[in-house]
This record gives structure tokens, C-alpha cells and sequence, in this order.
């Protein structure tokens, strides 16, 4: 789809060289916002990727004939849209110079023709419209087809009117279209096919890789985190359990300090002298609402199962508002 | 794969072609007295070229023929072989002949009678759009094999063209050759183990690909990192003019004199009026 110097008038020449450049303006001011300057040679090498990966043949199945992938929506697929236009240039301006494929006059009309639409059509609007809710294969693999497809169509039309509006050919408008636009439907079908079984295979080995993957795999992580109601859900029926039934089968045997106590001081409860120690011990006596884990006053089951519920709900509840206290400190520390 | 051969070998003749050149620049050999000019001097002149090429009208065949003259006068100049510009030239004259082949069928009136044999003006406009592909295809062969593709980066960069965009151009020149060398390795080793096999089978068009990209990306990580070390900061800095700005701006106005003189006078047709 390459268009050739000889094919366009010097007058549509400088109308597509305007559009693009309009378009690669945009996406220059894109690319610097984003400010990541490992990008470039990512897209360098990528570019040459594109270009090298162009110049191998992949056999149709039963046909006899072979394809290749299709790069602007490969590029958009792993770069994003504007990176993605900008390393097609780059390609495009490389295939003109070196291997005479399409023209140095002609180059405004082919980055339209072969970015643009690949870029920005297949990437901004029918990748992200099949990525909306998550990313799966098969919808790498509609997306990867569709978008082929479509910015192929739309790039051999816009050659015809090209063409056309440059008056070098005295086929009719419609005879031209009906010769370019079949031909590229099944170069489209093909060149997605191939498109899609490289995505797939990225998706599978390195999903990270892929244009707007941050978000699903973000999503993703959080689901297998579990979200912030489900853990203190968990928590509090973990508390529930263990409190109040796991509580019953308490060992009635000293703990390890107490028994260390009773090995050394041959009892488990220290005896403290003092009026200090008396006045804290009457203090404690009355506000103690389970002491020893059981109700005032009596050794029943439900005590200890009631204490072991309230005492967990008690600690849960002090983590959250220790962890709240602390993000807040830190959001304030943010600010200043 | 003769087209991942091919792709490679002209790489190589691009390459050995600038070292030529920048050889003669220093005076190893020949004149070299171009070789001093701006890379920005033969962008815009090819670019000039190109303009007033694709301005003829469909039958202005003699007028367009005089726009050899620039290529020939390039080409030995420089040295450089046409008959290689040439064979560059196949691909677009097969995609012009396709776009111009309806033209004898639609346009029969007669405009030139030579005995019995009549020339219509859709034959006469089809060579003429045959001869404008060869021209310009010319053209850009003459500029990369004069210039090279990092003098070209260089003439991008004296445009004020963003510095992101050369440095993606110069980059995917750069590591070209290595993934096409790369790609060649694993199609070479797929025949090996699939022989008498066309291509690549489609059960295996994901992996194969997939894995010459991820492979991509690690190298693209080991391009940042050592740029990083070599003081990268946003700009790539490739070859630099040390040459007369005077002389560049010069030869642009000569040969922007000269074009557009071919470009208004038939200078074939006054030629051949002289003849007896």
C-alpha cells in the first residue's frame, strides 16, 4: 500500500504532509508529557523489529501465498498510540530511503494512510473499545483482526482518493476502489491473523507488555488480594471462631511464661506488696469485665467464648485505627 | 527469504557506500568536493528535485526526460553505480504500471503519427508516469547512498524536526541490520528443521514472531542502559557538520537555479530543434 512519488501531485502531497504532521505534533506533545525517556529506544528497536518482521513470509493455508503482520497495530498494541505513530514514521521514512518502498514526496500521504488509521483508529479507539472490560485473547484476538481489517480498508480507500485528486490515472474513482478495497480485505484478514497470534503469545508470556495491561493487571492483583471489606470480613469471622469456639478448647495448662514462673518462683502469679499495687489491683478488680476470661463471678462457657469475641473485635478494632492514624500522619507529611 | 537477504545486503552497500564517501571527505580518495556540504544542502535539493519531477503534466514526456540530467550528473559525481539505483526502481515501476495501465485503453486519441505506428496520449502519459517513478526512486537512492541515513538524521535535526523523532529514526537505522540478522538466524534455523517448507506454518506464527519480539524488548532494555552509561539525556548525537555553510548554501542555490531551468525550458526539444 506504499505510495510511490510518481502517484501524487505535488499539491496533495503537501495537504497529506500538513495532516500528518499534525497528527505527529500531537503525538511529539504526547510523548514528552508521558516523560519517559527509556521509551525512545524501546520504539527504536521496536521499529526495526516491525521492519524486520515485515520481511519474513508467512504461508496462508491453502493458498500458496504468504502475509506479514501488520505494524501500526502492533506498535499501538505494545507502545500506545502516539509512540506507536511516531515509530511508524520512523519505519516508513527508513522502507522510502533504503529499500525505495513508497516516496519521500509521497511519505505524508503513506504515514496517513498506513499509521494514522493503524495507530490511532486501531489503537485509541478499537483496541480500547475491546479492552474496556478486561483484557482475554479472544479479545486480543477481535481486536487484533477488527482493527486490521478496518485501517486497512480505510487506508486503500484513502489511496484511491489520493490518487484520484491527483490525476495520474484514468481509471474511473469506482473502478479503482473495487479493485483496491477486495484485495486489501484479504490482506487485512491475514495480516490481522498473523497481528493477533504474536499479541496472544505476548499476553500469554508477558502481559505487561501490552498497551493499557497496567490497568487489568492492576484489577487483577486486587481481585487475588481480595478487597478491603472482604479482609476485615475475614477477619472478624476469624476472630468469631477462634474467640468464641476455638476459645473452649483453650489449654487450662500454664503458657510459657507462666510456666518459666513456676519453675523459678514455684507460683504462676508474682505476689506484689504495696499500696500501690493494691490501689491498681482494686482499680483492675472493677473495671475488669472478664477477668480471667470468663464473667465476674462465674466459670460458665459462654464467658470465655464471650470474652474471646470481644477481646478480638477489641484488637481488630485498635490495628484499624492505628493503621488510619498512621496513613494519616503520612498523608500530612505528603502535603507539607 | 531473498527478501531478508536482500534487505541486508542493501544495509551493507548503504554502509560501505557512507564510508566511501567520508572516506573521500578526508581525502582518501577522489575528489570529494561534496562531501563537505550540509546534509541538509541534498535533502533539500532531492526534495526540490522530487517537487518539480511529479509537477510535469501527464504528457510532458521530453520536457520530464531532461530531469535526467540531474541524475546523471549526481550519480558520477559521486560515484555511485546507477545501474544498483536502477534495480531499486523495479518494485515501483510494477506499482506504477498497475496504476497506469488503464490510461492507452481509456485515452486512444492519436498525438504523435511515425509512419504507421500511432502513439496515443494514454501511452505517452503512462510512460510519462513510468518515468516519474524511476526518476524519483533515483532520487532517493542518490540521497541515501550521497548523504547516509545518519547525515539525513543530522539534515532532520537542522529542520528542527523533533529531537524524539530522529533519535526513533536513527535508532530503527541503527539496529536494522541486527534484527534483520537476528530474523534471518531463526527463518534459517525453522528451514533447517522444516525442510522443503514455503514459509512459515501458521501454528507457529505467534511464537516465532513473539519470540523475536520479546527478545526485542530485552535488547531495547540493553540499548537504554547503555546509553544511560554513555550520558544519553534525551538527545542523540550522531555525526557532525564540519564543512563550509557557505558552500552548502551554494550548491543549493545552483542547483535550485538549474532545476527549475530544466524545469521551464524544453531543453531537449531546443537540442533536437538545432539538428538538422
Amino acid at each position: 500500500m506504499h505510495m510511490a512519488d510518481a502517484l501524487v501531485a505535488p499539491a496533495v502531497a503537501g495537504t497529506m504532509y500538513v495532516c500528518s504532521g499534525a497528527a505527529m505534533g500531537y503525538s511529539i506533545k504526547k510523548v514528552r508529557l508521558a516523560n519517559e525517556p527509556k521509551k525512545i529506544p524501546v520504539m527504536g528497536v521496536m521499529g526495526a523489529f516491525v521492519f524486520a518482521s515485515q520481511m519474513i513470509n508467512f504461508t496462508i493455508p491453502g493458498t500458496g501465498s504468504s502475509g506479514h503482520l501488520c505494524g501500526g497495530m502492533m506498535l499501538s498494541a505494545i507502545l500506545g498510540p502516539e509512540a506507536g505513530f511516531l515509530t511508524m514514521f520512523g519505519v516508513l521514512l527508513v522502507q522510502c530511503l533504503l529499500f525505495a518502498d513508497g516516496g519521500l514526496l509521497a511519505l505524508g500521504c503513506n504515514v496517513w494512510n498506513m499509521a494514522f488509521y493503524g495507530c490511532f483508529l486501531g489503537a485509541m479507539v478499537l483496541w480500547k473499545l475491546f479492552m474496556k472490560k478486561g483484557m482475554t485473547r479472544k479479545k486480543i484476538i477481535g481486536a487484533s483482526v477488527a482493527g486490521c481489517v478496518l485501517t486497512l480498508q480505510l487506508g486503500a480507500f484513502s489511496v484511491a482518493l489520493e490518487t484520484l485528486a491527483s490525476g495520474v490515472t484514468e481509471l474511473p474513482f469506482g473502478v479503482f476502489v473495487a479493485a483496491m478495497q477486495p484485495i486489501h480485505l484479504a490482506i487485512g484478514l491475514v495480516e490481522g491473523l498473523i497481528t493477533a497470534a504474536v499479541l496472544v503469545f505476548i499476553y500469554e508470556a508477558r502481559p505487561e507488555l501490552l498497551w493499557g495491561s497496567e490497568n487489568f493487571l492492576a484489577e487483577e492483583k486486587r481481585e487475588g488480594r481480595m478487597s478491603y471489606k472482604g479482609t476485615v470480613g475475614v477477619l472478624l469471622a476469624a476472630a468469631i471462631v477462634i474467640g468464641g469456639l476455638v476459645s473452649l478448647a483453650a489449654s487450662s495448662k500454664p503458657d510459657g511464661l507462666e510456666w518459666s514462673m513456676e519453675r523459678i518462683a514455684k507460683t504462676a502469679e508474682l505476689e506484689a506488696e504495696g499500696r500501690a499495687y493494691e490501689a491498681a489491683g482494686k482499680v483492675q478488680e472493677t473495671t475488669a469485665l472478664l477477668p480471667d476470661y470468663g464473667w465476674k463471678n462465674s466459670s460458665s462457657a459462654t464467658g470465655t467464648s464471650f470474652s474471646g469475641i470481644l477481646g478480638g473485635s477489641l484488637v481488630i478494632g485498635l490495628c484499624v485505627f492505628a493503621c488510619y492514624l498512621l496513613r494519616f500522619f503520612r498523608g500530612r507529611e505528603k502535603k507539607e | 527469504m531473498s527478501k531478508l537477504k536482500k534487505a541486508i545486503q542493501d544495509i551493507h552497500l548503504s554502509d560501505v557506500s557512507q564510508k566511501g564517501q567520508r572516506g573521500r571527505g578526508r581525502g582518501e580518495a577522489g575528489s570529494g568536493a561534496e562531501i563537505s556540504l550540509h546534509p541538509l544542502a541534498y535533502l533539500l535539493v532531492t526534495f526540490f528535485y522530487l517537487l518539480l519531477v511529479v509537477s510535469f503534466s501527464k504528457y510532458d514526456l521530453s520536457g520530464l526526460l531532461s530531469m535526467v540530467l540531474y541524475l546523471l550528473i549526481l550519480g558520477i559525481g559521486r560515484e555511485i553505480r546507477l545501474r544498483e539505483a536502477l534495480r531499486h526502481t523495479w518494485p515501483v515501476l510494477l506499482l506504477v504500471s498497475m496504476v497506469g495501465i488503464a490510461n492507452p485503453f481509456v485515452e486512444r486519441e492519436i498525438c504523435w503519427q511515425w509512419g504507421e505506428v500511432g502513439i496515443s496520449y494514454g501511452i505517452i502519459s503512462m510512460l510519462t508516469l513510468m518515468l516519474k517513478g524511476i526518476f524519483c526512486v533515483m532520487a532517493s537512492y542518490l540521497l541515501v547512498m550521497g548523504t547516509g541515513m545518519e547525515g539525513i538524521c543530522l539534515g532532520l535535526r537542522s529542520l528542527h524536526l523533533p529531537k524524539e523523532l530522529v533519535a526513533v529514526v536513527f535508532l530503527i537505522y541503527r539496529y536494522l541490520i541486527v534484527l534483520l540478522k537476528e530474523a534471518e538466524r531463526m527463518v534459517l534455523a525453522y528451514k533447517l528443521r522444516a525442510p522443503g517448507q514455503k514459509g512459515i506454518h501458521f501454528k507457529v506464527w505467534g511464537s516465532f514472531l513473539g519470540l523475536l519480539l520479546l527478545r526485542s524488548m530485552d535488547r531495547a532494555q540493553t540499548v537504554y542502559e547503555s546509553m544511560l552509561l554513555r550520558g544519553y539525556q534525551g538527545e542523540i548525537r550522531g555525526r557532525e557538520f564540519r564543512g563550509s555553510k557557505g558552500r552548502s548554501v551554494a550548491y543549493v542555490c545552483l542547483w535550485a537555479v538549474a532545476l527549475f531551468f530544466l524545469r521551464v525550458v524544453p531543453v531537449f526539444e531546443l537540442v533536437g530543434a538545432l539538428l538538422p
